[in-house]
């Protein structure tokens, strides 16, 4: 779960970190009244999810609150990347004297958070990582110990950074930390944090990322800045087939049919379960086929969801055929999704030896599941033939790219 | 702890008169397996499959008299990090967590407690570890029948990141004659308790595993900590990957599969954790067909060697 920009302030905010002048506004009305409350130059900045807004025309300044206006109107027009704007965020164009960098991430090594924190801000920090790792300080710290300041304070003083700077930041990255551990982030940074021309840090642009797991527990804090449960807000936005894959799987909570996601080409695929899942759709690319869709089915769904599933993916405009395929099944049974695939395909009025170009799921149940496809005329295989064999079997029913 | 589990090892189900606990229970008496006691608590006096039913750890190992070398926590996610803790201050040090969608920090905090206290976790997001032939521990292979028919003893250790490619590459390793010393499901979440690193001391310690099979995925640095002990430490064990979800290397930012799959970094996409395996020895196939002679291959090459 991404925040905008404007919802990350608002978390420091609540946590005690000093922000720059500013506001969040949807309309260019409510830009103007922002920017002439802040009573000097401005930057006005599109909300939205994706990088390189800078570059796409989604940044500008103003010196008055007449062209903040005019530049919010235009931003809130301008898509990005596929994305149009939730609002603009209107900032006081601060004087700065140097801009720094403060993070925090899961070292996954490790298994610990750790501190990234860097005299270079303003830039990626991956750029800088690379080409001056001497200006990047690192530090982990306990996840089951009280919270205690050294550990950010030893980060930053590690790259040279002394006196009042050092006293001044070392709340604000421990501060930082906190909020990384209370709200499940995955990632929470300040870029650039600015120091002013009287010595004092404000965070200028901020970007977080709770994880999904986490979300039932953060109910209150994303009831407070807004967000739906609806909301994904994944790399890119589903579409309405996502939408409903995301339906199918929620009307009961029996096993997994969803996680649902649309491609362009003429296989659907009604495959399972999360590495499975991952390894035949590599297959169908290796020889040459086009998915229609990626999916994952497990945990022994019911016969119903299996076969809205494969329903939904039979409707899918430019589906010819469906491939039903996992790896060996110990959980999931194989008759139930063999049930599903089928009554998905006379509910609909097709013949399912012909929709169905290949059915490999063997494990659990499979001799039940077998009796059910031979009375069809499906083809099917059993743990014999790989997994990538049956995509195979699949990618030359329907046809190879050309 | 060398060997992880054995014919002699005991271990405990948390959450063990849930609905799947108590199908797992049946798989692994089945299978062999020495579990000696359940916990839920307030369920205390109860059976579930002639297995004694505690309250908490601690009572079980008094009445008991005795800690078991370890247990499988499957309780819903915002009860594990407390079940887990309390078996480490109980003394049990091999926990295997089967319990998916755990937030990330409650992970950290296990993993860290299990450091200080000498323990070891398997998953979270794992089916568990099997010896075939022996005994499992953890849904791995499924009912004790299916995992005879997927499973059997032989010389090649799997690690796996899904627990469903566990059980299709050791039935690949059992048809090819090949077998498996142990399948240890590493778990699918982006912070897991034991990576392929951390287990390769024990499977080179055991005297039956001559080679390694592991499968991976895009998303996180693991495989860069393999391809770096592997080279520091001149493992004895040859390794052969099996790489999944190569197609999300266009799709930065996306998580398929596990949620440990999402591509934070160039580092963390599936070309380049192919690089780094390679450059480290360690043979990548292209399909799961391929993964037996590749292995036989690797065995035959250190022989001569």
């Amino acid at each position: 779960l991404r925040f905008f920009e404007y919802e990350s302030r608002q978390i420091l905010q609540r946590e005690g970190i000093p922000v720059a002048d500013g506001g969040f506004a949807t309309d260019a009305e409510g830009a103007k009244a922002i920017a002439a409350e802040i009573g000097g130059p401005v930057v006005i900045k599109s909300q939205v999810l994706t990088g390189g807004r800078m570059k796409a025309g989604g940044v500008k300044f103003a010196d008055t609150p007449e062209e903040a206006e005019a530049h919010a109107r235009e931003i809130l027009a301008l898509e990005i990347n596929g994305h149009m704007p939730k609002g603009v965020l209107i900032g006081a164009k601060a004087e700065i004297k140097q801009e720094y960098y403060a993070g925090v991430i899961y070292d996954g090594v490790r298994k610990l958070p750790t501190f990234v924190f860097s005299d270079m801000g303003g830039i990626d920090i991956e750029e800088v990582a690379e080409q001056h790792p001497d200006h990047i300080g690192r530090g982990h710290f306990s996840t089951i110990l009280p919270h205690m300041d050294f550990n950010a304070k030893d980060a930053i003083a590690s790259i040279g950074i002394t006196g009042s700077e050092l006293n001044r930041l070392t709340p604000i990255l421990s501060k930082l930390a906190r909020l990384f551990a209370k709200y499940d982030m995955t990632l929470a940074e300040i870029n650039p944090l600015a120091q002013l021309a009287d010595g004092t840090f404000v965070a200028v642009d901020a970007h977080m990322d709770m994880e999904n797991e986490g979300r039932p527990r953060q109910k209150r804090l994303l009831t407070e800045l807004g967000v739906g449960d609806e909301e994904t807000r994944e790399a890119r936005e589903p579409t309405q087939f996502e939408i409903d894959g995301e339906k199918v799987d929620s009307v009961d909570h029996r096993g997994v049919a969803g996680n649902v996601t649309e491609f362009d080409g003429n296989l659907g695929l009604v495959i399972g379960a999360g590495g499975g899942s991952l390894t035949l759709f590599d297959a169908v690319r290796r020889y040459g086929g086009r998915p229609a869709n990626y999916c994952e089915i497990g945990g022994n769904p019911s016969v119903s969801k299996a076969k809205n599933l494969t329903k939904l993916v039979l409707s899918k405009p430019g589906v010819d055929k469906i491939a039903v395929m996992m790896s060996i099944v110990s959980n999931t049974r194989v008759d139930i999704v063999a049930r599903g695939v089928i009554k998905a395909c006379l509910e609909l009025g097709y013949d399912p030896a012909e929709k169905i170009a290949v059915f490999r799921i063997p494990g659990a149940w499979e001799e039940e599941g077998f009796k059910i496809l031979d009375k069809y005329g499906v083809e099917y295989f059993d743990r014999s033939v790989s997994m990538h064999e049956a995509a195979k079997r699949a990618v030359e029913k329907i046809g190879a790219a050309t | 702890m060398n060997a992880l589990i054995d014919q002699d090892t005991t271990f405990i189900v948390q959450g063990i008169t849930g609905r799947e606990a108590v199908n797992l229970t049946r798989e692994c008496l089945d299978y062999g397996s020495k579990i000696v006691g359940g916990v839920t608590p307030g369920r205390k006096g109860r059976e579930v499959h002639g297995v004694p039913v505690f309250d908490s750890v601690a009572q079980l190992c008094k009445e008991l008299g005795t800690v078991p070398d370890g247990s499988v926590v499957t309780v819903p996610p915002a009860f594990t990090k407390d079940a887990v803790f309390e078996a480490i201050e109980a003394g049990v040090k091999l926990i295997v967590i089967v319990t998916e969608r755990i937030p990330r920090f409650d992970v950290a905090q296990m993993v860290e407690l299990a450091n200080l206290r000498g323990a070891r976790i398997i998953g979270p997001n794992c089916l568990g570890i099997i010896r075939p032939g022996v005994a499992k521990m953890g849904g791995i292979g499924g009912p004790a029948k299916d995992a005879q028919k997927a499973y059997q003893p032989g010389s090649v250790g799997v690690m796996s990141r899904s627990g469903g490619m566990t059980t299709e590459i050791s039935s690949t390793l059992t048809a090819a004659g090949l077998g498996v010393s142990i399948a240890c499901s590493i778990g699918g979440d982006a912070i897991i308790g034991s990576t392929y690193a951390e287990l390769m001391p024990m499977f080179e310690a055991d005297e039956q595993t001559e080679a390694i099979v592991i499968y991976t995925e895009p998303g996180g640095r693991m495989e860069a900590e393999l391809a770096r002990y592997v080279t520091e430490n001149d493992s004895k064990l040859p390794i052969v990957a099996f790489m999944a979800g190569r197609f999300m290397d266009e799709m930065p930012g996306m998580s398929f599969g596990h949620a440990g799959t999402i591509v934070e970094g160039k580092a963390d996409t599936a070309a380049e954790k192919i690089k780094r395996l390679n450059d480290a020895g360690i043979t990548v196939a292209e399909e799961i067909g391929e993964i037996p002679d590749l292995v036989k291959e690797k065995i035959a090459a250190k022989a001569e060697v």
